[in-house]
């Protein structure tokens, strides 16, 4: 099992003859059991094919080329272009959209997250680099050509979900090698709004049965960690969490962004410190170097595992 | 990027809001003129993009325009929090009955913008929040659906605001939701936003911080603001090692090798890409390092920018090694950094083998790039060694040639 995608996700690439995008199509189609990418979109390329796969100038063409609602779109137009394509896929039924681009304006974010709420769809994104089931599917850049993804990705029980795309790879990495696979990992982006937090995310991994503990990656600014301290909290989840913090040196360097565009040390609340204090209280271990992840991630599910057979007994 | 005063006074008076009479001045002389043309008492404040002014001396009373002079004379010599001002505001001093404060940010959380109101104006509203949570208003409100004044009313009647007060503040706050969006800020600030003795309302201060992103589209306000392009507005001013490496990153449009800040330390880093530069410098300092800068590389970039980089960090005063470290790289080539690497060091007549501490960069084209690392004798890890690993075995060996 996963979640947000799997080997049956149907999904476009909008832009997809700008030279990333062609990367990114073959990335997908190439890995686990192949993406089924049903079309591309770029105005004024219709006819034209990428890797086999047929652009259209509108979501529109694509949907009724496909002949049934298409359910995800990985979107790399360029920024000013970004909230078009992203309210284009939403208004034709996509119920998933994963937004690669970055710098874009917060304004043009918030009116992609409003409306993707009122019609029920996901974004992921933007600044990011995607979803991945290890060996099954990905959807987006994320963890880079199929031989590359295999290397660090393997199929398992964790969930990751990270602020960085390039530190998915690097924590996913590190708990392959020990022996730890993963469920799903989501790049979430790296801008101060973003379609989906940890909190938001959280609901789907607890529902997931083979999801047995969850990874982060976080950063200094804003306040997401918080948020899924109190979900933590609030909702007595059964998955354990480890997280691990980065840029410990802006507490040092208010007003500075570093990293990502959402890293900006602007009030208390925004700095490592106190968001390391926050996760802490809600039970989630802050590992102090990414090697030390695997083994608390092994006690921890070993702890739970011990715990729910006594409860058993 | 944030706006002065004086700016930020145009941005919510092009709006709509009136504001109290003033005008921006950079010499003494030009300030006497405007408080002369004010006629009256009149208040002088610094033009610094930084807080803390009036505790600094940068902002004084002057009943009379020889008064104000002195004062702009003063205060334009003043440094504070190490910026020199850009100028003075001399603003009429209004007779203030009631102080409110004003203000729209985003809800990162919410993914909204929140407008926020207050009876308890020219304080910092962090403050108020805390000790008098019911004397501030809140309310989101959609970027998507129009913008009904109703919804800055609702924001100040919970304050307990009500009257002339309520009718007249509601207009104001509005606007400056509207302005929020349209101008793309991340902060709009009117503080204090002060109801004067005949009950009118003017702005007597304002803050704005607009997003660099948006900078493209916004181009019109700052050319009728008359802030240049080159103008970054950071929080802090780029020096010029910052610079040479915005110039590095110029070179072509080949990915990126930038984000170039400088440290004092004497182990330069040439490091990535976002989230694992944030890592890779927290872990070179958690081993006792000392960087002597912050960067960026990403995207693949050409050998030239990268070689353009390190050789920029290899010449800084005080560097006595590089440590060339990344998170696994996908879209980043392995042998294209390590070919940049190799041939700064080679330009300057360094022995890579000697000046690169280590090279951690493990993903695309890592094959090719270690065998490259291996013919100069380079220290190179894989996957296998962990960050935080490499940072150290960097840092050791600084340690043992300092």
């Amino acid at each position: 099992m996963s979640i947000l995608i799997d080997a049956d996700t149907t999904f476009i690439v909008q832009g997809i003859t700008g030279r990333e995008a062609v990367n990114l199509t073959r990335e997908c189609l190439d890995y686990g059991a192949g993406a089924k990418v049903v079309g591309g979109v770029t105005p004024g390329r219709r006819g034209r094919e990428v890797h086999g796969v047929p652009v259209f100038d509108s979501v529109a063409q694509a949907v009724e080329h496909h002949g049934a609602p298409i359910q995800g779109s990985v979107v790399t137009a360029p920024p000013a272009f970004t909230k078009d394509a992203v309210l284009e896929a939403i208004e034709n039924g996509i119920e998933l959209v994963v937004i690669v681009t970055e710098r874009i304006p917060r304004g043009d974010v918030a009116q992609m997250v409003e409306l993707a709420g009122e019609r029920g769809a996901r974004i992921i994104g933007p600044n990011c680099l995607g979803i991945i089931v290890p060996d099954v599917v990905k959807m987006g850049g994320i963890g880079g050509p199929a031989r590359d993804a295999a290397k660090a990705y393997s199929p398992g029980s964790v969930g990751v979900i990270s602020r960085s795309g390039g530190m998915t790879t690097e924590m996913s990495s590190t708990l392959t090698a020990a022996g730890l696979g993963q469920s799903t990992a989501v790049s979430i982006g790296g801008d101060a709004i973003i379609g989906q937090a940890y909190a938001e995310l959280m609901p789907l991994f607890e529902a997931d049965p083979e999801t047995e503990a969850i990874v982060i990656y976080t950063e200094p600014g804003g306040r997401m960690e918080a948020q899924l301290a109190e979900w933590v909290t609030a909702n007595d989840s059964r998955l354990p969490i480890v997280a691990f913090m980065a840029g410990r040196f802006m507490d040092e360097m208010p007003g500075m962004s570093f990293g990502h565009a959402g890293t900006i040390v602007e009030g208390k609340e925004d700095t490592a410190t106190e968001k390391i204090a926050r996760l802490a209280e809600a039970g989630i271990v802050v590992a102090e170097e990414i090697s030390e992840i695997p083994a608390i991630v092994k006690t921890k599910i070993a702890a739970r595992a011990g715990a729910a057979g006594r409860a058993v007994a | 990027m944030r706006f002065f005063e004086y700016e930020s006074r145009q941005i919510v008076a092009k709006a709509g809001i009136p504001t109290s009479p003033h005008g921006f001045a950079t010499t003494a002389e030009e300030a006497r003129r405007i408080a002369t043309e004010i006629g009256g008492p009149t208040v002088i404040k610094s033009q610094v993009l930084t807080g803390g002014r009036m505790k600094a001396g940068g902002v004084k009373f002057a009943d009379t325009p020889d008064e104000a002079e002195a004062h702009a004379r003063d205060i334009l010599a003043l440094e504070i929090g190490g910026h020199m001002p850009r100028g003075v505001l001399v603003d009429s001093k209004v007779d203030v009955k009631q102080e409110y404060y004003a203000g729209v940010v985003w809800d990162g959380m919410r993914k909204q913008p929140v407008i926020l109101f207050s009876d308890m104006g020219g304080i910092d509203i962090e403050e108020v929040a805390e000790s008098h949570p019911d004397h501030v208003g809140r309310g989101h409100f959609s970027t998507i659906h129009p913008f009904s004044d109703f919804q800055a009313k609702q924001v100040i009647a919970a304050t307990g605001v009500t009257g002339k007060a309520l009718q007249r503040a509601t207009p104001i706050l509005a606007r400056l939701a509207k302005l929020f969006v349209e101008r793309d800020m991340t902060l709009a600030e009117i503080n204090p936003l002060a109801e004067l003795a005949d009950g009118s309302f003017v702005a007597v201060d304002a803050h704005m911080d607009m997003e660099n992103e948006a900078r493209p589209r916004q181009k019109a306000l700052l050319a009728e603001l008359g802030v240049g392009e080159e103008e970054t507005r950071q929080a802090r001013e780029a020096t010029p090692f910052e610079i040479a490496g915005e110039a590095v990153d110029a070179m072509d449009h080949r990915g990126v090798a930038g984000n170039v800040t400088e440290f004092d330390g004497n182990l330069g880093l040439v490091i990535g890409a976002g989230g694992g530069s944030l890592t890779l410098f927290d872990a070179v300092r958690a081993h006792g390092g000392d960087p002597a800068n912050y960067c960026e590389i990403g995207g693949n970039p050409s050998v030239k920018k990268a070689a353009g980089l390190a050789k920029l960090v290899l010449q800084k005063p005080g560097v006595d090694k590089i440590a060339v470290m990344m998170s696994i790289v996908s879209n980043t080539r392995v042998d294209i950094v390590a070919r940049g690497v190799i041939k700064a060091c080679i330009e300057l007549g360094y022995d890579p083998a000697e000046k690169i501490a280590i090279f951690r960069i493990p993903g695309a084209w890592e094959e090719e790039g270690f065998k490259i690392l291996e013919r100069y004798g380079v220290e190179y890890a894989d996957r296998s060694v962990s960050m935080h690993e490499a940072a150290r075995r960097a840092v050791e060996k600084i340690g043992a040639a300092a």
